[in-house]
């Protein structure tokens, strides 16, 4: 029997989600919609008595707020009216705990059977049908995963209430087919495009290889009913762990690398040689220094984990969710949110989350130009997302440390989401070290979690290849934040209790690569699949084995531990299922109930796969100059301001929480206003303590356009300014690599993937390079390697990216500092040397756009210059040590680092943030003399800071600054204007009321 | 008086303070998708009480041995107890009503107090707590409807309180600055009956207000819309008191966000202000041993 229960909101009172999807009607689709109101919708399938039904609808009632009815809520005309429901085997969030409530209300549980739908309901005025149905589909519901059914006023009058719900209607007998892989490559290379597989067809050959004669040559294989074919089960998992997401064979590929017409140079893996070799060279600088080494865990875990203080370590990861989020923007970001909140709770034995980070590539929200048929606007993508990582994040109850976006039309084919977060591990859980897991033979291998349904299946896969019109809509998951936050919540009394011995998550690959991993250590387990929770009938073993539903951890429990954990878990009311044992024989053995489904063998599942060789060709490409160069920079330096790239994002960032736990010492958000971005952010790692984290980035893709050798040291360069400018020691910054790339692999669709190859393994020497100067370690990081679309005959690529997230460490969060200067009468210091660094540069790339110049879709901008910032480290390294030195000192009252937009946007920041005026002459400003004017205050060198301090200390810090580049430049003023001379004339002169409008002007309205 | 006896409290011996202090029993109550208990819990033991946080799940389920009798002081903390699914606080606030609240009004009735702090004020309304008119504490009047401004919004209030106002988590305070981080903030009655006689009765223990310190509507020092600004009630005995600002996350005085700029000024609090709220709590019970 299906009840359904409407509660809507009363009549005279405001309807705030109404009102804000009415604005949103008129804005983005342009209909005169006079007024919406919403309803929330229930349909319980369930065995209810009427007395019962209405008792539930008085619980749902808000006597205040709303009106509630059993069948619907009789309330005046309308036009039309909107109905957004899940499909069928969507996650509800909403139902799940409308069910709680109805069982606490009724005082028992409704059966397995039972279920409960939510949906939402639109009544609109001053819309036709046509109008409704765009609205229906264009802003509120995702086909991906919604259905939205449009009805008149009249055709609703007239009906009785729609008691429909989207039950999955499974029913299909869980089964195992045998693939048969002896047929010639062009069979084999349909079943891996058919199944979804993204298998090449070499490793297609070598699974092919593999089987052959194998029940002959395995006896176990024979005794377990298997044969010489592998199972649907075994293809799928081997296809998900050997997949580029979980492989990275990009990063692992034997290179052959070209510099135009020169020598060629082979690189085994870049990954190893460059990633794993900076780190590892830091490492060693520091134990030949005589230091300990402060890097516990890097790169086997789900997350890079570094030395913090006696009683805890720092964990950090960082992670994209790209492809999901091009499909549903909503679903693919909160599911990023919540999915790397996982990372660093599975990594080691299980770690506290202290802070999230987030950032995205998007284009213009404002774009106009054409738009390939299956892609969103860029518009809703961006609400999408900032919506879902703000409900994932703030419902989890972790703050944000750093969020920012960048805009680049060439992320209209796959937007970036990154998402990370931070954890703390206790150094000691257990009387064992926190960082180490030892699952051993014998122990229980148990999930955790939410339960098993179709979503995600072949995530893993999925994200290793470019979006086109067949990318699956089941392939996007939605996370649900509560049931997670129950389950950490119970998890972390059961790491107290010492109940487990192994953690890790559920993420891409699900089981087969959670239980897969996890079995690498004792050398084998043995799981039953029937035994998983299901949340519907009818899936067959390979999805339930490779699932990317959300919410899970799988553990190893000591077998007499098994009893206390299941307690726990029911007692917490987390669903918690013993699916096998981990082994030692040397095999991954998956069984439905009595059936084998799959045995593997562990070395060939995690070493088996063919490495591959590729080549790499790197042109220098040329750009041109901007032609004309504008006269009034005053005028410029306010355009600047408003460009997406530059303004204000705080309207969609102050959504995030950036409070909660009561650790945050600088926040997002600064100066007196607290409207201006920090350089970085600082926080306590637990109360109780002084000891700080400090969180920053550097991210520009625009340089890759020119080099990215220069794109990569450039980024590294600002994440470590950031770190100092915070007060950060600069002998404890760790750093993240999220490499974000077009297919650098040639190919007929490909044509260019030697060139792109090249810019990534440029950008893998500069990283290295600027590392082992700097003694940043890169202690995690994920490739991301097929970040385009084609969409309609139009293939989109996103400029090669690269984001590198630091995390520094500050001995007294009391010392930190802030970009805005303090006071009046203190002086101010330009650090560092000014050179042409236009090239890429914001303010080219501005004046290519004021002259209505529009690159073609998947272009880079026109006019980008030749010129990119450099890192010159001979230089920088030393400056560094001497500012670092002056803030120990407490000689330095703010600091700021000039990047994107230069000095004069830099200047700009400083000065609003404090609400104070500066007056600065740049003649002796380092570097400067030759430069015009328009560089000196545009130009993006690397390697700078603005700093400010009392006038009475300039001597003591002039002495720790001395023999590197700096200058005394101007004063801080109590009158709210921003002054720039340079040789007697005035370039800039703006008041702070100005400036501040433009740069809260760019993304207002978006 | 309550007052002069908190006064007399604090005028006490330095050990003596505390010991009486560290007498008291707070129960912080957890899970279920809350998230500030631990700061929560933190604050009141910076304030030297004897705070414990305790899953829900514990408190409902009988072999635990937990008794909300052992404890002077219940908190409902800020978070998403089921992720505000049909209402804010709504689930939680249901499960409380139907299994645990018999014991919670037996507690109030016995001169217990109760703190509930965004999240845990809008599960108080929703019971019934506030606004508590003629001790009954099971007629819901209030709710927290959606901000004006639909969603979640994070940032710094001034907030005032009634120097008048029966609270006792209040005393003492003219005004703090406290975070707000909530989507459903405004307090609406059920009647304009209902808040005329919070007004009158000075149940409106805080109220949002502007650069000048009067009360305001303006978003956003006013970050809901809340009719008459209001931030905080409580019911009219002055022992139950929700708030939807935190003083949990203002523990520190490095965590103003103007504190980078205040300490060239000299004009650093010892600090953090929230912890003002706590201890005005604890020192009630403490003094009316």
């Amino acid at each position: 029997m299906i009840h359904r229960i409407e509660i809507a909101i009363r009549k005279g009172l405001p309807d705030p989600r109404g009102k804000h999807v009415a604005a949103r009607v008129r804005d983005f689709l342009d209909i005169p919609v006079t007024a919406v109101r919403t309803r929330d919708v229930y349909h319980l399938e369930a065995d209810l008595t009427d007395e019962e039904v209405a008792r539930i609808v008085i619980e749902f009632t808000d006597p205040v707020l709303n009106v509630g009815a059993a069948g619907r809520v009789d309330d005046g005309p309308f036009d039309c009216s909107i109905t957004v429901a899940f499909k069928p085997g969507v996650a509800d969030p909403i139902g799940k705990s409308a069910r709680v409530a109805i069982q606490d209300t009724l005082g028992r549980a409704l059966g397995d059977e039972a279920a409960v739908y939510s949906s939402v309901m639109y009544l609109l005025d001053g819309v036709d049908q046509a109008e409704a149905e765009r609205i229906a589909f264009e802003l509120l519901a995702n086909p991906v995963i919604q259905t939205a059914s449009v009805v008149s006023f009249e055709e609703w009058r007239g009906a009785e209430p729609d008691l429909s719900v989207p039950k999955v209607v499974g029913g299909k007998t869980p089964e195992v087919v045998n693939v048969d892989l002896t047929g010639p490559d062009d069979e084999l290379l349909k079943i891996s495009r058919d199944g979804m597989l993204a298998l090449s067809l070499q490793e297609m050959q070598t699974i092919r290889d593999h089987f052959i004669g194998a029940a002959e040559k395995e006896p176990r294989r024979a005794q377990s009913g298997l044969g010489s074919d592998p199972t649907d089960v075994e293809l799928e998992c081997l296809a998900q762990t050997w997949s580029e997401h979980c492989k990275h064979k990009i990063f692992n590929a034997t290179i052959d690398y070209r510099e135009e017409d020169g020598p060629v140079e082979t690189v085994q893996s870049i990954f190893k040689t460059y990633i794993r070799g900076a780190t590892e060279g830091v490492d060693s600088q520091v134990v030949e220094q005589g230091d300990p080494s402060w890097l516990v865990s890097v790169f086997h875990d789900n997350a890079g984990v570094v030395t913090f203080d006696d009683e805890v370590h720092l964990v950090y990861k960082v992670e994209t969710h790209n492809s999901p989020s091009a499909l549903d923007p909503y679903g693919g970001a909160i599911t990023g949110i919540v999915g790397v909140n996982r990372d660093p709770f599975g990594t080691g034995r299980g770690a506290d989350l202290l802070s999230n980070v987030w950032g995205y590539c998007f284009a213009s929200p404002f774009y106009e130009g054409e738009l390939p048929k299956g892609l969103l606007h860029p518009k809703r993508i961006r609400d999408g997302v900032h919506l879902g990582v703000i409900d994932g994040g703030n419902q989890s109850g972790i703050p944000y440390g750093r969020g920012w976006e960048i805009f680049d039309n060439r992320y209209l084919g796959k937007p970036l989401v990154f998402c990370g977060t931070v954890g703390s591990l206790p150094v000691t859980i257990d009387d064992k070290p926190g960082e180490e897991k030892y699952p051993r033979p014998g122990d229980a291998v148990i999930m955790v979690g939410g339960r098993i349904g179709a979503d995600g299946i072949h995530g893993a896969t999925f994200s290793s290849a470019a979006l086109d019109e067949s990318s699956p809509a089941q392939a996007v998951q939605i996370g649900d934040p509560i049931t997670q936050k129950m389950m950490f919540d119970f998890l972390l009394e059961a790491r107290q209790l010492g109940l487990y011995s192994a953690i890790t998550d559920n993420g891409a690959g699900g089981l087969s690569s959670s239980v897969g991993e996890m079995a690498q250590t004792p050398g084998g387990a043995r799981i039953d699949l029937e035994k998983a929770p299901l949340k519907y009938a009818g899936l067959a073993p390979w999805e339930i084995f490779l699932s990317e539903a959300q919410e899970r951890m799988t553990l190893a429990v000591p077998h007499d531990r098994v009893e206390a954990f299941l307690d726990l878990a029911a007692r917490r009311e987390v669903e918690a299922c013993v699916l096998g044992e981990f082994t030692d024989d040397g095999f991954l053995q998956v069984t439905f109930g009595d059936e084998t489904v799959a045995l593997l063998e562990m070395d060939f599942l995690h070493e088996g796969a063919p490495d591959l060789e590729l080549l790499a060709h790197w042109v220098p490409p040329s750009f041109q100059e901007p032609p004309a160069r504008p006269t009034d920079l005053n005028g410029t330096l306010l355009d600047l301001l408003a460009r997406l790239n530059l303004c204000s994002n705080e309207k969609k960032a102050r959504h995030y929480d950036h409070e909660v736990k009561a650790l945050s010492v600088i926040k997002p958000w600064v100066g007196v206003h607290a409207d201006v971005p920090a350089e970085a952010t600082v926080s306590l790692a637990r109360h109780g303590s002084l000891r700080g984290f400090v969180l920053s980035e550097g991210i520009n893709p625009f340089i890759s356009d020119l080099d990215t050798w220069a794109m990569a040291s450039t980024v590294l360069d600002e994440a470590v300014r950031r770190q100092l400018c915070a007060g950060a020691r600069l002998d404890r910054i760790a750093a993240l690599d999220n490499f974000c790339w077009p297919d650098p692999v040639r190919s007929e669709t490909t044509p260019d993937g030697e060139y792109k190859l090249a810019q990534l393994v440029r950008a893998c020497r500069g990283l290295h390079e600027v590392c082992l100067a700097y003694g940043v370690p890169l202690i995690s990081g994920k490739d991301s390697m097929k970040n385009e679309s084609t969409m309609g005959g139009v293939k989109i690529s996103v400029p090669p990216t690269l984001l590198l997230s630091a995390i520094g460490q500050i001995d007294d969060v009391r010392e930190a500092l802030t970009l805005d200067p303090k006071q009046a009468g203190d002086v101010v210091y330009i650090l560092g040397e000014t050179g042409p660094h236009t090239g890429a540069s914001e303010y080219f790339r501005y004046l290519g756009e004021s002259e209505g110049l529009r690159p073609d879709l998947g272009q880079p901008a026109p006019y980008l210059g030749s010129n990119p910032p450099m890192v010159d480290t001979a230089k920088t390294v030393p400056l560094y040590a001497a500012l670092h030195g002056a803030i120990q000192a407490g000689l330095v009252r703010s600091a700021a680092t000039p990047n994107k937009g230069g000095l004069a946007v830099t200047l700009a920041r400083c000065a609003l943030a404090a609400d104070l005026g500066l007056e600065i002459d740049l003649d002796n400003c380092p570097g400067i003399a030759g430069l015009e004017d328009d560089v000196a205050l545009f130009s993006e060198s690397n390697g700078r800071f603005v700093v400010t301090l009392a006038a009475d200390q300039a001597e003591d810090f002039e002495r720790h600054i001395e023999g590197t580049a700096w200058s005394r430049t101007g004063v801080v003023t109590d009158e709210p204007r921003l002054v720039i001379r340079r040789d007697g004339q005035t370039l800039v002169d703006s008041d702070l009321d100005s400036l501040r409008a433009r740069f809260k002007e760019g993304l207002e309205h978006a | 008086m309550l007052e002069d006896s908190v006064e007399e409290l604090r005028g006490l011996p330095s050990g003596e303070l505390a010991r009486a202090r560290s007498k008291v029993r707070v129960l912080v109550i957890s899970g279920l998708g809350l998230n500030c208990e631990v700061e929560t819990a933190t604050a009141f033991q910076m304030v030297g009480a004897d705070a414990e946080m305790v899953h829900l799940l514990d408190l409902l389920d009988g072999r635990s041995g937990y008794r909300l009798a052992d404890y002077r002081i219940v908190t409902l903390v800020g978070g998403f107890a089921f992720g505000d699914h049909l209402g804010a606080g709504f689930v939680f606030a249901n499960r409380i009503r139907w299994r645990l609240y018999d014991q919670l009004v037996e507690l109030i009735e016995r001169g217990g107090l109760a703190l509930g702090i965004c999240n845990g004020f809008q599960t108080m309304a929703r019971l019934g707590m506030v606004p508590g008119f003629d001790g009954d504490y099971r007629t819901p009047r209030a709710t927290l409807a959606p901000n004006d401004r639909l969603g979640y919004w994070d940032s710094w209030v001034r907030l005032k309180a009634d120097p008048d106002s029966p609270c006792v988590w209040t005393r003492g305070i003219d005004s703090i600055d406290l975070p707000t981080r909530h989507g459903e903030g405004k307090l609406l009655t059920e009647s304009p009956e209902v808040l005329k006689r919070l007004e009158q009765g000075h149940q409106v223990a805080v109220r949002y207000v502007d650069e000048e310190g009067e009360p305001t509507q303006e978003w956003p020092a006013n970050p809901n819309g809340s009719p008459g600004a209001v931030a905080g009630i409580c019911d009219p005995t002055g022992r139950l008191f929700g708030l939807m600002p935190h003083p949990d996350a203002y523990l520190y005085p490095f965590q103003h966000p103007q504190w980078s700029r205040r300490r060239y000024e000299g004009d650093i609090p010892g600090e953090g202000a929230g912890l003002a709220i706590f201890r005005n709590g604890v020192d009630a019970v403490a003094a009316s041993r």
